[in-house]
């Protein structure tokens, strides 16, 4: 991909990222986010990874970002009144943010592979979905029946959660 | 040329957003957002490394995509968990605002 198409999807992926803390409307915010989301599966599109793009879009920009959505929608949220901000803790919270950035920061620059490119592929590799899903069947067969577990332990969940009357 | 180290430092802005977020934001469904952006930065990371580590093959490392699979879909369950107790809680006390939300509060 060129540099080009890296810099503008990483710069929307970002952008709107930032959008969905500054709103103050929760439905901007949302929206926000699956715009996010899309630069993100460039993304990975530009990293050669097909499978997990398709995913991303299909879990997050689908299904996940519809259920944020409908419970926005559902509690009827509107843009938070401006309340009176607490100065030292925002001020706080932003320098603990940026405390983590700069030893990410430092941490990338201390790698020395961060500085490298990325060596070249076999041609024609375009059957991801194929070999993840090998391993995923094969070598990772456990951990895969395991969250299958998990999903169905958290509809179950879901459902208690929601009655009316908890018991 | 994109360097593995842009695709990192993407990958930490990325999580710094969502760190901030959750630091900042006293609604609760925009904190739940900003962990959804922070899981994406780790896929980010993740997915990075699995193409930078070309195997001997030429393919990438899969087991990193598989990692990623396995999150995407840890993280599925827990936003209709999460969502989920959001709603009871909204039933009970009207409110999203975690300043309104202060019973383990020290």
């Amino acid at each position: 991909m060129p540099p080009f198409f890296f810099w503008f999807f990483a710069l929307m992926t970002l952008g709107f990222g930032a959008g969905v803390i500054i709103n103050r409307s929760p439905i901007a915010s949302a929206l926000s986010l699956v715009l996010s989301f899309i630069g993100l599966s460039a993304l990975f599109l530009s990293l050669n990874a097909y499978f997990i793009s398709v995913i991303q879009i299909l879990v997050y920009a689908g299904a996940v970002m519809v259920l944020f959505l409908f419970i926005i929608m559902l509690l009827d949220l509107r843009a938070e009144e401006r309340r009176k901000i607490n100065v030292v803790a925002f001020a706080g919270g932003a320098a603990v943010s940026l405390a983590l950035f700069v030893q990410i920061y430092r941490i990338i620059g201390a790698l020395a592979a961060a500085r490298q490119t990325f060596p070249p592929l076999q041609s024609g590799n375009t059957d991801d979905v194929r070999r993840v899903g090998l391993l995923l069947f094969g070598n990772y067969n456990l951990p895969f029946q395991i969250v299958g577990v998990l999903v169905l332990v958290a509809t179950i969940g879901v459902i208690v959660l929601s009655k009316r009357e908890l018991r | 040329m994109v360097t593995l180290g842009d695709y990192l430092l993407v990958s930490g802005l990325l999580f710094t957003i969502g760190f901030a977020g959750v630091m900042l934001r006293r609604n609760i469904i925009i904190i739940f957002m900003s962990l959804e952006l922070m899981l994406n930065a780790a896929n980010l990371s993740l997915v990075a490394f699995s193409r930078f580590r070309v195997q001997p093959d030429g393919l990438p490392n899969y087991h990193a995509q598989v990692f990623v699979f396995f999150i995407i879909t840890v993280a599925a369950a827990e936003v209709a968990v999460g969502l989920a107790i959001i709603v009871a809680l909204y039933r009970a006390r009207r409110t999203t605002n975690v300043e309104d939300i202060a019973t383990l509060k020290f």
